[in-house]
């Protein structure tokens, strides 16, 4: 399925500062229930966002009108657990395009990359920066250029580089997924699958 | 070059070179459940394209279903329509479907080896991180999400970069009343539930050559607690024989010619790995866990530890024995317990049921105790009923459930209540991970048998 194209990001962000975020907390396993890829945003972050009762747990970040926007920034080892795409689908659904953190959980950010959400691997140093930045100015833009693949807290002009490989970047730069590009190679493909003896 | 097991089978699997980009992998086998399936399938309706080759792919029900009654219609509208819909897309594209009820019904990672889906040499993917489990037959298996479901139902390939490696030794013996999860416990609390991310894990050494094959699927499995792709094991006599004359398993010529692929796959003497590590199987005892992830483990006779690092992360940790209502420096053993579940890939195959049996015969559950007995397939279920196990479980109070993922994941209705505190012999501990608010100790099926017993967290060993 293609998605938006990714280019330039530039937005507020949402400071989500604890470790070891798993994709159990961003979507928990109950509302993995349905047979299509929609509303996953209400749920994103339920336990921490509501109440066994329902009501609104006003100590948690995404409750907290202080902080909006597209990005979220999230502390070390974000994404890790469970291979659920929910999770990625929760937080492109939510709106976020972006979540940045200083280590990413192998497959979430495979799946965040194959939806179109930008995962930004940044250092532990630019990520307290970050935190930082955001809490004492939730107003704070932040830009993420993935054609230069760097992310810049504007207001403190601190920037740094992110990785990502090329293929993936020609990618979301331009809505494309693997299947397009598969497809294409289809007879490299059952040449291979003829000679397989398993 | 010397090669390792893991670029032996990779290597053989590349069907295509990305330069500047990730690796076209053919995927041999695949396996689908009911939740991570349906928008795949839907994206190849959208795309009016049909599975490629439906004889790869293996469809079970398993993460949504009840672990009573069985034979009933699912009660839970959204779990019923979620097993429909796998049942229609399987049969639309010409998949082999185990349903609710079918013999081979069972949870994806415990049927894989049971009906020799899972083969050495194999790449093997399935849209749940444990896919890992496969792994101890020597084969590249690891979890996808549901976009890449959709990729390998359409095109049987997968594009991934191809992971670094790490090669963890165990050398040694391990004592009496240490099983394979305590191993796998033991590595994690080592490495962290990231120390592996990146990495794709071999584990050598003579503890793992010891083991025998669900033990080492049990270890194979928990490879995604600490962050890596999956583990495997070099293929042994062991596993050959495991697998040999199983239903998909090849036969004849095609046995021969698989054999003499399996028997190059070990790694090459010398081969080097990214980053190694060497434990010994003497200092790895009962483990348990007292915090919400799978590092967070200690030996069942040590202390909760305290926290002395930078304050990011001990935030993050005192977030986590909040949770637990636990404090540094407590002691595990003789912690209260409310529930024991003793199932799920990690830990509900017959030779789990084998050794809670061991120390639950001739005992009786503890009063303030629920148990959920949940074997991992049909096939489980029906070992433990012809080799008598059931009759043991029964005489000490205890009965025995349908086979399913259950409060593994807790997305049907065995869900932990909140607050209470279950020693589970899945794989996971994280906050809710067993019904919103329920606290977890992962341990081995032996260490859940002695807290079932006793209502409490105990030493098995005392038992014995
Ligand atoms: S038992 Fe648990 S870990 Fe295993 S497949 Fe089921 S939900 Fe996933």
């Amino acid at each position: 399925m293609s998605y938006d194209k990714f280019q330039i990001l530039k937005s507020r962000a949402v400071p989500l500062q604890i470790e070891n975020v798993d994709t159990d907390q961003i979507i928990p396993a109950r509302f993995l229930k349905a047979t299509e890829r929609k509303g996953f945003g209400e749920n994103l972050f339920r336990d921490w966002r509501y109440n066994s009762d329902d009501s609104v747990k006003k100590d948690f970040v995404l409750n907290d009108d202080n902080f909006k926007g597209k990005i979220l920034v999230g502390g070390k080892n974000f994404g890790s657990g469970s291979s659920r795409e929910h999770a990625a689908w929760a937080i492109y659904d939510y709106g976020f395009r972006c979540v940045v953190s200083s280590f990413f959980a192998d497959i979430f950010r495979n799946n965040c990359l194959n939806i179109g959400v930008l995962p930004v691997q940044v250092s532990s140093q630019f990520l307290s920066k970050l935190f930082q930045e955001i809490y004492e100015n939730p107003n704070s833009k932040i830009e993420v250029d993935l054609p230069n693949q760097t992310i810049s807290i504007l207001n403190i002009g601190l920037n740094e580089k992110f990785e990502i490989n090329n293929y993936k970047k020609q990618n979301m730069l331009n809505g494309f997924d693997d299947i397009d590009y598969l497809i294409n190679i289809k007879s490299e493909i059952e040449d291979f699958a003829k000679k397989s003896i398993i | 070059m010397k090669k390792t097991l893991f670029d032996k089978v990779w290597d053989s699997h590349v069907i295509h070179k990305i330069t500047n980009g990730p690796d076209v992998l053919f995927i041999d086998r695949h396996m689908v459940h009911e939740v991570t399936s349906p928008v795949a399938f839907l994206g190849l309706k959208k795309r009016k394209i049909k599975v490629l080759y439906p004889e790869r792919t293996f469809a079970t029900a398993d993460h949504n279903t009840p672990t009573l009654n069985q034979h009933l219609p699912v009660k839970d509208k959204l779990s019923a329509n979620q097993l429909k819909a796998l049942e229609n897309n399987s049969r639309e594209h010409g998949i082999s479907f185990w349903g609710l009820g079918h013999e081979k019904n069972g949870i994806v990672h415990v049927v894989g080896p049971e009906y020799g889906i899972t083969l050495p040499g194999a790449t093997i993917v399935c849209g749940d991180s444990h896919t890992s489990t496969h792994g101890a037959f020597g084969a590249i298996a690891f979890g996808i999400g549901t976009s890449e479901v959709e990729m390998v139902l359409s095109t049987q390939c997968i594009m991934q970069q191809k992971p670094k490696s790490m090669r963890i030794n165990v050398s040694g013996e391990l004592e009496k009343g240490v099983t394979p999860k305590d191993v796998a416990l033991y590595i994690i609390s080592k490495l962290s539930t990231s120390g592996a991310t990146g990495y794709f894990v071999e584990y050598a050494g003579n503890v793992f050559s010891q083991m025998s094959m669900e033990g080492r699927m049990t270890v194979c499995n928990l490879s995604i607690e600490m962050g890596a792709r999956g583990g495997m094991i070099a293929p042994d006599q062991k596993t050959f024989d495991y697998v040999k004359g199983r239903e998909f398993a090849p036969s004849g010529g095609n046995w021969e010619l698989a054999m003499e692929f399996w028997n190059n796959l070990p790694s090459d003497k010398g081969a080097i790995f990214d980053k190694e590590f060497h434990f010994e199987g003497k200092d790895i005892e009962p483990m348990i866990t007292y915090g919400t992830n799978p590092g967070m483990g200690i030996s069942i006779l040590k202390d909760i530890p305290k926290y002395n690092s930078d304050k990011g992360q001990k935030e993050t940790y005192k977030k986590s024995l909040d949770y637990m209502s636990y404090k540094e420096g407590e002691t595990m053993l003789g912690k209260q317990i409310d529930f024991v579940f003793l199932g799920s890939c990690t830990n509900g195959r017959i030779e789990d049921f084998r050794a809670f049996s061991e120390i639950v015969k001739g005992r009786k559950k503890a009063k303030n105790v629920t148990a959920w007995l949940v074997p991992g397939s049909h096939k489980v279920e029906k070992a433990i009923k012809d080799e008598g196990i059931l009759k043991i479980l029964n005489d000490a109070g205890f009965e025995l459930r349908e086979p399913g993922c259950s409060a593994c994941l807790a997305m049907n209705d065995d869900k932990v209540p909140p607050g209470k505190y279950a020693v589970s012999t899945s794989n996971r501990n994280f906050e809710g991970r067993q019904g919103p608010g329920s606290r977890t100790l992962l341990a081995s099926p032996i260490v859940a048998a002695a807290a079932a017993i006793t209502g409490k967290v105990t030493d098995p060993r005392t038992l014995f």
